[in-house]
């Protein structure tokens, strides 16, 4: 591995510097910094909400910074949108490529800027021409007559990369673009990022997973809560140093939970079935208990809890609260029979983004707000206010609309909203991802409280330090089955991946806590 | 077990201000209010400098032909907040009105049992179009294209193009008397009136109408809260059957005509009124008072141009540019105001997924 080369006298491909850009009352980048030397790739960590996807999206013109000195090869620039980016030089290569689906791989490529023959008609010929010869030089085999449909994500990022190269882009960002990727597809990625590299371009990857940051990059930059931390060549840093770093605090002191007597039976499913999605799945919940559904992505832990709840029906089997059998396929039934559910993707089903903050926390609870029938805003302000301010909702007014909020305090409206239902069963769904590490310590505090005050709780979560910490039992989700019930004790990394994963000889690495989740694969 | 589950963190009661914005902001700087003060304005302005716009016809006449598009209004504006539509509404109105004729004056049924019946029918009308969208799944905008064809071809077909005219004066007089002797104001306002009541109780004030919001803006998440999307969306297409059918009894009496044909292209008025109103076409958004000021304001526009001599070509035209205008003018605000929504415009690159949109994984 090469440090970063740095020929003399030629200026910095990128250049932010105290950038900040504000959403309303809520500072998403306070003070981002951040250098790229053209021929190199600069990788850019933080946890979620650290202002890295607020910096990528003011370096595509997506945003317009309110402060701060933002430079292209030595100039000011000044992004209006992001067709000005593209035409600096600038180009963003997203986790999921938007692609036309039904135009071809070249079309897409050439898309704006079709090469025209005689009589302003496209010439299909060049483009294709063109096409094959970026792939050539790219060193990958997709054909440019293919419709952009039915192409896997890795491909389609290849063709992102394609159009960037073909207009001669001299900063690349790549964001997240791994997420979604296989080993091999990864191998390829990185091996085209190389070539962009040793061809003098400039490259900043973003990545949560450190055995890539460090296999791949030259230097790295740590942003946390929307400011710079460092920034380092790779080769004199390590990953604890860098997990340091972005959490700003001791990983353990993260998962809190404190022992709470266990009372009785709340949850009871038996043998609850959806074929082809989960089978046979039984367990109990008592009050107090924290159990974790953990597994891998797509084993079918989420698709078990939206079952229970009732917003998914299912085929066979039965859901009992505190010995009562609920009604299946209705979440009204899950609600009044003291359920509450925090769902896993909190901007489309957790919270309605564009309605107010008010209307959020009160969402569930305003059918009984209502006197003789009618229900007013300052019922419902009455409502939510305490609620919110009992999560520590950081806003200036109730009226405000979710959407300008961070993921943090977003997740702190949707808890406020189910809390405020005083339920006996609560199901929290990935209950700290994309939010901030101060709210996640929060988070997890209030889970142990609650627990503490006798409240059922189910967790999934895809982090494994999460479960490991907060659980008291661990039942492992594999191919739509529970493979494992494990207590505290018993719940090691080792023993849930290797449930997890429905093998026996397989140890996965579980060297750090902030990597640990990457074992996971999309099912 | 029954223990309470509040977290206990009472140090931390913080208390927040209800509005973010002062009263006056609130009430004065929005659409509705746009549109109320430009409906003033025009008013104003006509009542001045159109001779015999402050005559006692004017209003009168005004109150008569808005009645049918006032009336669906009010339904289509829940419908439309929840982010469907319904184009069938003007063939019901003339399914509606041939029933009407067809039950008193062929069957011998009397004009309250008639009205009954064909409201029963436009419910049933409206059923099929709620079922169709909120049950099966179908897009409504292909659905109400598909029944506005279908219920129209029924009322033509039943009458074919003869008109049924012997209606009891007593009705037909009815509908057309003043509420007080001399005033402008025509008996329709009184059923008017009750179902704007109704509408904006339960619109604006109830738990129901809450979820009509929160459908229009997200429906998945409205969902996961616990509200019922399909029922409610079979129950607003059911209503908005019904209202039609009760505007086809008032349009049969107030013409003393029932016809297959009546009523036809009503949809698009009462759809632009409702938008000129200031309701999103994307759902989530809008206010019955802008909407019933949107309706006037199409009537008195109308009402001035037609005394100053000019044709309905020209007053097409103008509806026709002010409702640009007012589209317009949203998106321009949205933009000035620098909110990026992938609302406004979801025909648009989506936002990419953030920090805090989805992730696979961590």
């Amino acid at each position: 591995m090469s440090g970063p080369s740095d020929p003399s006298g030629s200026p910095l491909t990128l250049e932010l510097r105290d950038v900040a850009k504000s959403f309303g009352a809520v500072a998403a980048l306070r003070s981002g910094t951040l250098e790229v030397r053209p021929g190199s790739i600069h990788a850019l960590v933080g946890e979620n909400g650290a202002g890295k996807s607020t910096l990528v999206k003011v370096i595509a013109g997506v945003h317009q910074r309110d402060a701060g000195e933002f430079r292209l090869k030595g100039e000011e620039v000044d992004f209006g949108s992001t067709s000005e980016s593209k035409a600096a030089g600038v180009a963003v290569i997203y986790q999921e490529p938007t692609l036309f689906p039904d135009l071809s791989v070249a079309e897409n490529i050439f898309m704006g800027r079709q090469p025209l023959g005689p009589a302003r008609r496209i010439d299909r010929k060049r483009m294709y021409d063109g096409s094959a010869a970026l792939f050539d030089r790219l060193g990958v085999h997709i054909d440019p007559r293919r419709p952009a449909r039915g192409l896997s994500i890795a491909d389609q990022q290849i063709i992102e990369i394609a159009k960037a190269i073909s207009l001669d882009a001299a900063l690349l960002v790549m964001d997240e673009p791994t997420a979604a990727l296989s080993g091999v597809e990864v191998d390829r990625l990185f091996a085209v990022a190389r070539s962009l590299r040793d061809e003098g371009r400039a490259l900043v990857f973003i990545s949560h997973r450190f055995e890539e940051v460090f296999a791949l990059c030259d230097e790295v930059t740590v942003m946390r809560d929307g400011e710079y931390v460092s920034t380092d060549p790779i080769v004199d840093t390590t990953v604890d140093e860098i997990v340091a770093r972005m959490v700003g605090r001791e990983v353990t002191d993260l998962f809190p939970k404190t022992p709470a007597p266990v009372g009785d039976v709340v949850l009871d499913v038996e043998g609850l079935n959806r074929t082809g999605v989960f089978h046979d799945v039984s367990f109990q919940v008592r009050a107090g208990e924290i159990v974790a559904l953990a597994g891998l992505v797509g084993a079918g832990r989420s698709e078990i809890a939206r079952a229970v709840f009732g917003v998914d029906a299912y085929d066979a089997g039965s859901v009992r609260m505190l010995g009562r059998a609920v009604r299946p396929g209705r979440p009204r039934a899950g609600i009044e029979a003291g359920m509450a559910f925090v769902p896993e993707d909190r901007r489309q089903q957790g919270l309605v983004v564009d309605g107010t903050i008010a209307r959020n926390v009160a969402a569930v609870i305003r059918g009984r707000l209502d006197r003789l029938g009618f229900l007013t805003t300052r019922a419902e302000n009455r409502a939510a206010g305490p609620w919110a301010a009992r999560l520590e909702v950081k806003t200036n007014a109730l009226d405000m609309p979710a959407t300008t909020m961070s993921g943090g305090n977003q997740q702190k409206v949707v808890l406020a909203k189910w809390l405020a239902t005083e339920p006996k069963l609560l199901i929290i769904d990935e209950p700290t991802r994309g939010i901030d590490v101060g709210t996640k310590s929060e988070v997890h505090r209030l889970l142990s409280d609650l627990a503490g005050q006798g409240l059922a709780i189910v967790m999934i979560s895809s982090e494994l330090p999460e479960v490991l910490g907060m659980a008291d039992r661990v039942l492992v989700v594999h191919e739509g089955r529970i493979t494992a019930e494990l207590d505290r004790e018993e719940a090691t990394a080792e023993a849930v991946m290797r449930a997890a994963t429905g093998s026996s000889g397989i140890t996965p690495m579980v060297g750090n806590p902030a990597s640990a989740s990457t074992e996971e694969v999309k099912a | 077990m029954s223990t309470s589950t509040l977290p206990t963190t009472p140090e931390s009661q913080r208390s927040y201000r209800p509005y973010a914005r002062p009263l006056v902001a609130r009430l004065l700087v929005n659409r509705e209010a746009a549109i109320i003060g430009l409906l003033v304005a025009v008013f104003a302005w006509s009542t001045v400098n159109i001779e015999a716009f402050d005559g006692p016809l004017t209003l009168y006449y005004l109150f008569l032909d808005m009645a049918p598009i006032l009336m669906i209004a009010l339904p289509m504006t829940l419908v439309i907040i929840t982010g469907e539509i319904d184009l069938s509404v003007a063939s019901i109105v003339g399914l509606s009105s041939v029933l009407v004729g067809i039950f008193h004056v062929d069957m011998g049924l009397s004009i309250p049992v008639a009205g009954l019946l064909a409201i029963a029918v436009g419910t049933l009308a409206g059923l099929l179009n709620g079922f169709l969208v909120a049950y099966v799944g179908l897009p409504s905008l292909a659905v109400t294209i598909g029944t506005l064809a279908l219920y129209r071809g029924i009322a033509v077909g039943l009458l074919g193009d003869t008109a049924i005219t012997d209606f009891p004066q007593k009705w037909t007089d009815l509908v057309k008397e003043r509420i007080v002797e001399e005033s402008s104001y025509p008996m329709v306002l009184i059923p008017i009136a009750v179902l704007i009541v109704v509408f904006a109780l339960t619109l604006h004030f109830t738990s129901f109408g809450r979820g009509v919001y929160e459908i229009g803006l997200n429906d998945q998440a409205a969902r996961f809260s616990g509200v019922n999307v399909e029922r409610t969306k079979l129950f607003l297409f059911a209503l908005t059957g019904a209202v039609s059918a009760l505007a086809g009894i008032y349009y049969t009496l107030r013409y003393g005509s029932a016809r297959g044909d009546n009523a036809t292209g009503l949809e698009l008025q009462v759809i632009a009124a409702v938008l000129l109103g200031g309701v999103s076409i994307f759902g989530g958004r809008g206010a019955l008072h802008g909407v019933i000021a949107g309706v006037l304001l199409i009537g008195v526009i109308s009402s001035a141009m037609r005394l100053e001599g000019e044709t309905v070509n020209k007053i097409n035209i103008v509806i026709g540019v002010l409702l640009v205008l007012s589209v317009i003018s949203t998106s321009f605000l949205a933009w000035a105001s620098g909110l990026r929504s992938a609302r406004r415009w979801p025909w648009a690159t989506r936002p990419r997924p953030d920090g805090t949109g989805k992730r696979s994984q961590s």
